[in-house]
């Protein structure tokens, strides 16, 4: 059952929250010893919400538009009260005294929230084998990664888990993983989702987004939790339309552009390139116009990633010093102690991040690396812009290749930096884009991605609707 | 560290020893800006709470936490601006100052670097102009209180910290290197004081913390241009402070470079007790803070609308209020000073000339700075805390200037009513203070005395100028004791004289 299907299901009363619950938290029992997809379940928080839920409809009030809906939160949005951990021994026991705004819509909407998952550490990786608590596996095929960093949100709607889930997107963190696990997963404007309670690891590119198995739970998912939250300076403050309305309306007429260096990426696989023609023949079957387009700085977009990313991590993980919360490991003076802690408290990417943050930024390095990054950055803004002057929408692959096994890239930084290729570029310009299953190869799922110029994700979830209603 | 030992300790208030060598000054002026709340969350801003009640995830950078920036203290940044003419640009932008502190939640500062919100200003200082470079907004730390060992970090027994004032609003000024003696530099704080007092930008107290100078001090050749090397000075609490370390510190560099030595960059500690500054860490292993753009803060853009409306609400400055005291009431620059630097002082003083039936404005400030001051002092209340009305103040300045009282009598009489809140006139009738003017009564007094004192009033008649006016005050001081004090001064002494050269 889709989102959609169960809120309907519950607020009518046809279907009881705590029933649709036990569904998830069998299947859960049952296969989440091999997945791995949460670091912490909440049975009994959700049985709670649950049964709130079935006593405001028994009272006949209104549950919420997403009354008695199962979701997985990725371990890096802060809940209150609940492990928050970031996948990191540095945060392992800390928990949040307060909500992140979008928990706290979650909530309201009537969502049950069933776990918070496995990530990369702080979210940096693409294939959540970065994780201090040990490396999550694809629903589809054990042996493979679930992609990364929201892995374990995708592997858990994967796999049944959950109907929704929650990740944040920073460099593809969304949209690869949903690629892998063969889901819906979406990246919003940045800004138009509240990053209040989001434990932040690139400001200015970190956005949370919605895993789904449909395009209209996605949808659904991400209205609610969209819209201004006036604790995030950098939330969009106009409304958020719903998204829902209209979605149905269709490609005719529409102007889709097929991102020339995107398709042609190294690495890239036959089945993934093929992939992403045969999405953009199926639109002009139903009245798009669709034609190639380029994008010339994104050959760029990796290195400005790597450089702005990081650089921003640095400083956003220097608060973690074993002074206030989380791990400390004693030392006889402030210095040492605030070395070890870091030292253990951290794995190898996010030191490597870290380092590589600190070098970008600093005196004498700064023009050269983090500022040449941010004029990169102003180029593929341009590039997009001057790209949307054509099309209403872009196609591109979401990952180069389907999931691979793991283990296979963590000795390599650089090929395992290579996933992001195609989804990093929307990331640095801040626009929507949105991963949708197009069939797989050998079981393994393949995703398209649809790009769109920001705010309009109206349009960009209809053809996403489009292309779910064509796929293989 | 040799170089502090044979220093000579400059007396208060005089000028640079040395006329070979000029120093040259630069402030730096950190003022806590008086919002309600703190600068990126909504927590209180207010000084001397327990520890670690006002305290919120956003001040304490807990993971996940975001800022948002205090309209408020944009407001008081752009007041300042205006009033110090200061080139306001349409866009400033906050970066991240990343550094190691332990009172520091997020371990970077957000403040504002190459894009402040306020550029170059003036402000007149005793008829100079000081160019002033900047002033932008910033957020403050917390505060470490080191537990056992000497109070030091590194060999406390255990740290404590309170972040009640971790992101509580700060302004930074950074004067333009136009300061030549440490009287100037004095003057200079003063009068910046002052501003920010009238503007309402920040208490501007000292003593908690809410003003807080460095001075940045270098020594050169009389009469040549380059600037020589600088040491900062920090931690100085009170404009005195300011005034002697400056003095300290020159004489030191001057000493060092007659002696043919080097002075060293560094930044210095202002210690009060020894009247001494020390070395606190040389900055010859220079901070790499790397600055870059928060990235969760968007430009602070002002709209038209709040300029205007802060251009139009801008408050009377110190100069030109103390030049409009100086002439409408006949009093000194320093009065007016007094009256305009003391906080509330000038709201109280012109309530009382506003409530005068008798008497000067000047009797007013004479009083206001004299013993209502003195009695702020003393018991440490506000100006805006006293028992005292304006209007009593007026009730007894005009008492005085009636003749009901005298000057000394008067003193009585506003001591009881700064103390206990009573009307003047009712404690000179409580009291039965009211003077003597009356000269028939008075002249039955003189009678009395001069019959007991013939031979007094026989040595005044026959002695020289000396020796009549010295007689004279006796007697006056004999009607005085007979009269409980309570006499009319000028009347008895003109119906003295009266009867004496009759």
């Amino acid at each position: 059952m889709s989102a959609v299907e169960i809120a309907a299901a519950v607020r009518s009363g046809e279907r009881r929250a705590i029933d649709v619950l036990e569904e998830h938290l069998a299947r859960i029992d049952e296969r989440e010893g091999q997945i791995h997809a949460f670091n912490t379940v909440l049975a009994d928080d959700a049985r709670a919400a649950a049964d709130a839920v079935d006593a405001a409809v028994a009272a006949g009030g209104d549950p919420g538009p997403l009354a008695g809906v199962p979701i997985a939160l990725k371990d890096n949005l802060c809940t209150r009260g609940v492990p928050t951990t970031c996948s990191s021994r540095i945060l392992e026991h800390w928990k949040p005294p307060y909500d992140a705004t979008v928990v706290s819509r979650l909530r309201a909407a009537g969502a049950l929230i069933v776990g918070k998952t496995n990530l990369d550490e702080f979210a940096m990786g693409s294939s959540t084998e970065n994780s201090a608590f040990g490396p999550t596996r694809n629903p589809h095929d054990l042996s493979r990664v679930p992609g990364g960093s929201s892995g374990g949100s995708a592997a858990a709607v994967a796999a049944g888990f959950a109907t929704l889930g929650l990740g944040s997107d920073t460099g593809g963190s969304i949209r690869q993983p949903a690629s892998l696990c063969g889901v819906v997963g979406a990246k919003p404007t940045y800004g138009a989702v509240s990053r209040y309670g989001l434990v932040a690891f690139a400001s200015s590119l970190d956005q949370i987004g919605p895993f789904a198995t449909t395009v209209e739970d996605a949808a659904l998912l991400l209205s609610t939790i969209a819209g201004h939250d006036p604790c995030d300076s950098t939330s969009i403050a106009r409304p958020f339309p719903d998204l829902r309305s209209g979605i149905d309306g269709g490609v005719d007429g529409l102007r889709v552009g097929i991102v020339e260096e995107l398709t042609d990426v190294e690495g890239i696989t036959d089945e993934v390139r093929d992939a992403v023609e045969a999405a953009g023949r199926a639109l002009e079957k139903d009245g798009a116009r669709v034609d190639r387009v380029s994008l010339p700085s994104s050959a760029y977009a990796l290195s400005a990633y790597y450089l702005i990313a990081p650089a921003e991590a640095s400083s956003n993980l220097a608060r973690y010093d074993g002074v206030r919360y989380g791990l400390r490991v004693d030392a006889p003076d402030v210095e040492t102690m605030n070395a070890s802690t870091r030292d253990d408290g951290f794995g190898a990417e996010v030191k490597r991040r870290i380092m590589l943050g600190t070098y970008a930024l600093s005196a004498g390095y700064y023009d050269a690396y983090y500022g040449q990054a941010q004029r990169v950055r102003t180029l593929i803004v341009r590039d997009f812009a001057r790209a949307y002057e054509r099309f209403d929408v872009l196609l591109a692959p979401t990952s180069p290749t389907v999931a691979f096994e793991v283990g296979a890239r963590t000795a390599d930084p650089l090929a395992m930096y290579l996933s992001d290729v195609c989804t990093i570029p929307s990331n640095l310009s801040g626009d929507p884009a949105i991963s949708v299953p197009w069939g797989a190869v050998d079981g393994l799922p393949i995703g398209v991605q649809v790009l769109a110029p920001a705010l309009q994700e109206a349009l960009m979830f209809r053809v996403a609707r489009a292309v779910e209603a064509v796929a293989p | 560290m040799s170089s502090e030992t044979n220093v000579r300790h400059p007396a208060e208030g005089t000028s640079s020893p040395s006329t070979a060598w000029e120093p040259v000054i630069g402030l730096e002026v950190h003022v806590e800006l008086a919002t309600a709340t703190k600068l990126f969350c909504g927590c209180r801003n207010e000084f001397g709470a327990p520890p670690n009640t006002h305290v919120c995830p956003v001040c304490l950078g807990l993971p996940g936490a975001l800022p948002v920036l205090n309209e408020k203290a944009v407001e008081l940044a752009l007041r300042l601006g205006t009033a110090l003419q200061f080139t306001m640009p349409e866009q400033s932008i906050f970066h991240r100052k990343n550094y190691f502190y332990p009172d520091m939640p997020k371990n970077f500062q957000t403040s504002q670097y190459d894009e402040p919100i306020c550029l170059q200003g003036v402000i007149d200082v005793d008829g100079t102009t000081v160019r002033i470079t900047r002033a932008h907004l910033e957020e403050d730390t917390g505060k470490s209180l080191h537990v056992g060992g000497g109070g030091r970090i590194h060999d406390a027994d255990h740290s404590l910290v309170d972040y009640n004032r971790a992101g509580v609003p700060l302004l930074e000024i950074v004067s333009e290197p136009d300061i030549f003696s440490a009287e100037q530099a004095r003057a200079y704080v003063t009068e910046l004081r002052a501003t920010l007092l009238a503007l309402g930008v920040s208490d501007v107290k000292m003593e908690e913390g809410s003003m807080r100078v460095d001075a940045n001090v270098s020594i050169r050749r009389t009469g040549t241009s380059e600037l020589g090397t600088r040491t900062e000075i920090k931690n100085m609490n009170s404009i005195r402070s300011v005034q002697r370390a400056i003095e300290y510190e020159i004489t030191r560099q001057i000493e060092v470079l007659e002696d043919g030595g080097r002075v060293v960059q560094e930044t210095r500690h202002w210690n009060e007790v020894d009247s001494r500054t020390h070395s606190m860490r040389s900055k010859e292993e220079a901070y790499d803070y790397r600055y870059f753009p928060e990235p969760d803060l968007v430009p602070v853009a002002p709209s038209v609308e709040l300029r205007e409306r802060v251009r139009a609400a801008l408050p009377e400055l110190p100069g030109a209020a103390r030049a409009r005291l100086v002439a409408d009431w006949g009093i000194s620059e320093h009065d007016a000073r007094v009256v305009l630097d003391v906080p509330g002082l000038a709201r109280f003083v012109q309530a009382t000339v506003g409530a005068l039936k008798a008497g000067t404005p000047r009797d007013v400030v004479n009083w206001a700075t004299g013993e209502v001051l003195a009695h702020v002092n003393e018991a440490g209340v506000a100006v805006d805390e006293l028992t005292l009305a304006p209007d009593a103040l007026a009730e007894l300045v005009a008492l005085v200037a009636g003749g009901t009282i005298n000057r000394n009598q008067a003193k009585e009489v506003l001591a009881e009513a700064l103390r206990a809140g009573s009307r003047p006139a009712a404690i000179v009738e409580a009291r039965g203070l009211a003077q003597e003017s009356d000269t028939d009564a008075l002249g039955a007094s003189i009678d009395a005395v001069l019959a007991a004192h013939p031979d007094v009033v026989a040595d005044y008649r026959a002695g020289d100028d000396g020796v009549k006016k010295k007689k004279r005050g006796f007697l006056m001081g004999e009607m005085q004791k007979a009269l409980k004090g309570r006499a009319n001064g000028p009347v008895l002494a003109q119906l003295l004289d009266e009867r004496l050269n009759a």
